[in-house]
């Protein structure tokens, strides 16, 4: 028996009685190793094992929540997070309702689990990659995060739910760094994948390829800031979908703001008829997949826009109550010191019927970027950073420059999207940060897409 | 510890046990409204070993799974990197106040009634905002020991509230927002809230800025979120040794403008930067990092020291569970004697940045930074005259700190690592539409 299991039923038990609308409890663990390198050099090897849980209640609106690694008293813990709510509590509760759940969700036999596989195998396949990495002449140096963990979670709530989730979560990233006359460049890839280790296999010539792009950009030109007509692959595109309009989507920057519920009216025309965007935790194998969310609510597919109209958005229990809408299982949790919170899982852009000929042929000048840095948004404002970028001119993919940065308005630049590819791919590396909770397992998609008139920074 | 350690020293040459516990208290605030109560309560044990000259790693919540720590240890040891170093002998350590028992004994419900006020005072001087906010108060216990008789325990206390506002007309989203931390409690609302109203006045109207070459004054918080992390990226040593920092072989060169002083400094008393030595027992120094605008140090933990062949600067800092690894503690830039005021008077055309939106997504390594001006200023012949939008600024720190035009005489704490003034760049590119 593992220790969480040692005392979940004690727990169970704790949670009744209590002058409280709603308690539920979360106990964890999690065993997790990592490899990194820096340059040729191996940096950090390492094995983590990590055992806790926590508490949450509310109690007329308010929330308590106590987080620990100690398994002892869970009885006092159940108390303290009551306590807590009653003093924040003022109102009516409001919690989209549920039938309890007993239900234990394993990895799939199929899946190879990064837990059984032995350390050695594992380094040398990074071993690999950074020879891969190393055979590009000018590489000044590397380096290669590689983490996988394996998590264990049981959900209890004061209507009887009894929810036991195994998954495995897995993250490499393999970066190039190129060096000449005080200029430093890097290029980098990130791939992931819940539950199975094969996904990390077969990277040596994406190895090799990031080592040259590297050194070319050594000698790549700066694109001179303003706006452009960009295409993007289906990398930078999902970035760019989860970034400007994904976190847009999620309930609780709307549940309580008047502005942003009317910004946010269901039936607004967000961009044109072509555009569809997704958000679903149900697809087998992907990162931001699951069962259950960390309320214990059955996962589900949600369109958010469709044929360019705002159809639906992400909820926790609580907001889809206070919303008056149908709960959509979004509220997720990095780990058991963190509350659960309104988070995407998968999301993506359906495909259009435009070949890649098609979103390119008839630019004249124009950017074409790739690969991601990262993305930020502030609601109506958001910034996204290419890996890698090309000048397109007169229809054709020319020189390389130096990695660009994106900006935009949600308000207009999803509208001005004037051509969706034909050829969705899903982008599992990289994960996703809010309200302090980084880097949640998430992972986005789309076809190349193009975008009239985006700002780019630049010279 | 004891028991982990001597059951290390079983199986390995050297050995070192490094806790950390904490007990922290935050209260969040939602659209102006009191909404959650938290407690956390935290630890870990990480053990590191030298068996065979090689180091091996493990980490866990749970103090009492001796074994399960020291099979993990031994299992990547195998794989481990040659220690290069020797572990820190010392049992005494400066004297680095930390610890304030006043933020432990800080009720709740002071806590909510602080949050509360600041909330109030914003909306009240902005009717239709909506703040988020929070307040906390924690405390953290690290000790090390290790086999060559190194002990170090200490104690820390922080305190820290922040707010950040919004306030949407049409669709047209304002952002501002403050926050501050000590190891003292804060209870003072003004210190954040003079921020976040100043910040309101100057947004009231709104300016448009042309796309081309001008100068930009960075306001504390705006160095914070644009300039910093480049600079964090180029003084690690680690970066260095590969030859990966653009100033890795510029020591003792000038690379900055003659006006900019940089040190690493976690010894000012009562800063949650601060301890009496890093994660690896090494005592804390008061390092410069940028004198007079040239290189002067660059940040080493022991491993990396010992590779570079130098001395660690106490700067080895572990971060989610990881070995220890060069990290800055406290970064201070030196003020200089120019007004905010002043700095703003001397320019035509310019821009005032106060937040950069993802400024280091880039090729923060090389310098590089772009960001969407989150929350920024158009000055016109001297004078500021509303908030920019949809515009970004553009650079790369080597080139803009080596032609800073002025230095503020504003110096403050931003968030808890970082005490900055205003810098003024000369010529930042700045696009705009």
């Amino acid at each position: 028996m593992t220790y969480i299991e040692a005392v979940e039923h004690q727990l169970a038990e704790a949670l009744k009685g209590h002058n409280a609308d709603y308690i539920e409890a979360r106990l964890e663990e999690n065993r997790s190793s990592h490899i990194a390198y820096r340059g040729r050099q191996l940096e950090s090897i390492g094995k983590t094992t990590s055992v806790g849980g926590n508490v949450r209640a509310l109690v007329k609106g308010g929330w308590g929540f106590v987080s620990f690694n100690d398994l002892g008293e869970l009885p006092d813990k159940v108390e303290l997070a009551v306590k807590q709510a009653q003093l924040v509590g003022n109102e009516e509760s409001k919690l989209a309702l549920t039938e309890p759940v007993v239900e234990v969700v394993e990895i799939p036999e199929t899946a190879k689990n990064p837990a059984v596989i032995p350390l050695a195998e594992k380094k040398q396949l990074l071993d690999e990659y950074n020879d891969a990495i190393w055979k590009t002449p000018r590489i000044q140096t590397s380096t290669i995060n590689y983490i996988d963990n394996n998590k264990r979670t049981i959900f209890l709530d004061s209507s009887g739910s009894h929810i036991t989730q195994e998954r495995a979560d897995i993250a490499l990233r393999l970066v190039a760094v190129a060096a000449k006359d005080g200029e430093v460049q890097q290029v980098g890839v990130s791939v992931g994948s819940r539950d199975d280790f094969n996904a990390m296999l077969g990277l040596h010539s994406k190895a090799e390829e990031i080592a040259q792009r590297a050194v070319e950009l050594l000698s790549a030109p700066q694109i001179k800031g303003g706006e452009y007509t960009v295409v993007l692959d289906p990398v930078l595109a999902g970035v760019f979908v989860h970034e400007a309009f994904g976190h847009l989507s999620e309930s609780d920057f709307v549940y309580e703001n008047d502005r942003m519920r009317e910004i946010m009216t269901l039936g607004k025309m967000f961009g044109s008829a072509h555009l569809n965007v997704v958000d679903t935790a149900t697809l087998p194998g992907l990162r931001g997949s699951y069962k259950y969310d960390d309320e214990g609510m059955l996962a589900k597919k949600t369109y958010l826009i469709k044929e360019g109209k705002l159809v639906g958005r992400l909820h926790s229990r609580e907001t889809a109550a206070k919303m008056n809408e149908e709960p959509t299982g979004n509220a997720r949790a990095i780990d058991y010191r963190h509350p659960p919170i309104v988070r995407m899982t998968n999301t993506y852009i359906e495909p259009g019927s435009a070949s890649f000929e098609d979103v390119i042929g008839d630019i004249k000048e124009g950017v074409y970027a790739k690969n991601w840095y990262g993305g930020v948004t502030s609601m109506e404002m958001f910034t996204f950073s290419a890996g890698e970028a090309y000048m397109i001119r007169n229809g054709k993919i020319a020189e390389i420059i130096r990695p660009v940065v994106l900006t935009g308005n949600v308000f207009n630049t999803l509208k001005n999207i004037d051509a969706i590819g034909n050829d969705l791919d899903m982008n599992q590396g990289g994960g996703c940060g809010k309200g302090g909770q980084a880097p949640l397992p998430c992972s986005n998609g789309s076809p190349h897409i193009r975008i009239q008139r985006c700002l780019l920074g630049g010279k | 510890m004891e028991s982990i350690l001597a059951q290390a020293k079983k199986v390995a040459e050297e050995a070192e046990v490094f806790t950390v516990s904490s007990e922290e208290t935050p209260v969040h605030f939602e659209t102006n409204r009191l909404k959650h109560i938290q407690s956390k309560q935290s630890s870990s044990v990480a053990l590191r070993i030298i068996k065979q000259g090689k180091i091996g790693y493990a980490t866990s919540t749970r103090l009492d799974d001796r074994q399960g720590l020291v099979n993990n240890a031994v299992a990547t040891a195998e794989f481990g990197t040659e220690a290069r170093f020797e572990l820190p002998s010392l049992t005494s350590y400066p004297q680095i106040d930390v610890y304030d028992p006043d933020v432990e004994s800080v009720a709740i419900e002071k806590m909510t009634k602080l949050g509360q006020e600041v909330i109030d005072t914003i909306t009240n001087h902005t009717p239709g905002i909506l703040c988020d906010g929070g307040v906390t108060k924690a405390v953290i216990t690290a000790s090390i020991i290790n086999t060559r008789g190194g002990q170090v325990s200490y104690k820390q206390s922080i305190f820290g509230f922040g707010v950040e506002g919004q306030l949407i007309r049409d669709t047209d989203m304002l952002f501002v927002g403050e926050s501050q931390s000590s190891c003292h409690p804060l209870l003072e609302p003004e210190s954040v809230t003079e921020v976040v109203l100043r910040q309101l006045e100057l947004a009231k109207e709104n300016a448009v800025v042309s796309s081309q070459q001008m100068p930009v004054i960075f306001t504390p918080n705006g160095v914070a979120s644009g300039l910093i992390a480049p600079l964090m990226a180029g003084f690690n040593g680690k970066a260095v040794l590969e030859g990966a920092s653009p100033i890795g072989g510029k020591l003792g060169e000038q690379v900055f403008d003659k006006k900019l002083c940089l040190w690493d400094d976690p010894t000012i008393g009562y800063r949650p930067g601060s301890r009496p030595c890093d994660d690896e027992g090494v005592p804390s120094q008061r390092t410069p990092l940028i004198t007079e605008g040239t290189v002067a140090n660059f940040l080493y933990d022991l491993q990396t020291a010992a590779l570079a062949g130098t001395k660690s600067t106490g700067s080895g800092r572990r971060s989610r569970g990881g070995l220890p690894t060069p990290s800055p503690s406290t970064f201070v830039i030196t003020p200089g004697d120019t007004s905010f005021d002043e700095l703003v008077q001397d320019i035509k055309e310019g821009l005032v940045v106060e937040q950069l939106m993802g400024a280091t997504q880039g090729n923060v390594l090389g310098g590089d930074f772009s960001g969407n001006v989150l929350l920024g200023f158009k000055i016109e012949n001297g004078k500021i005259v509303g908030r920019v939008k949809n515009t970004m600024v553009s650079g790369n720190i080597y080139h803009l700190l080596a032609q800073i035009a002025g230095i503020g005489s504003d110096a403050r704490w931003v968030g808890g690592m970082l005490n900055t003034p205003s810098i003024c760049c000369s010529s930042a590119s700045v696009a705009s539409k």
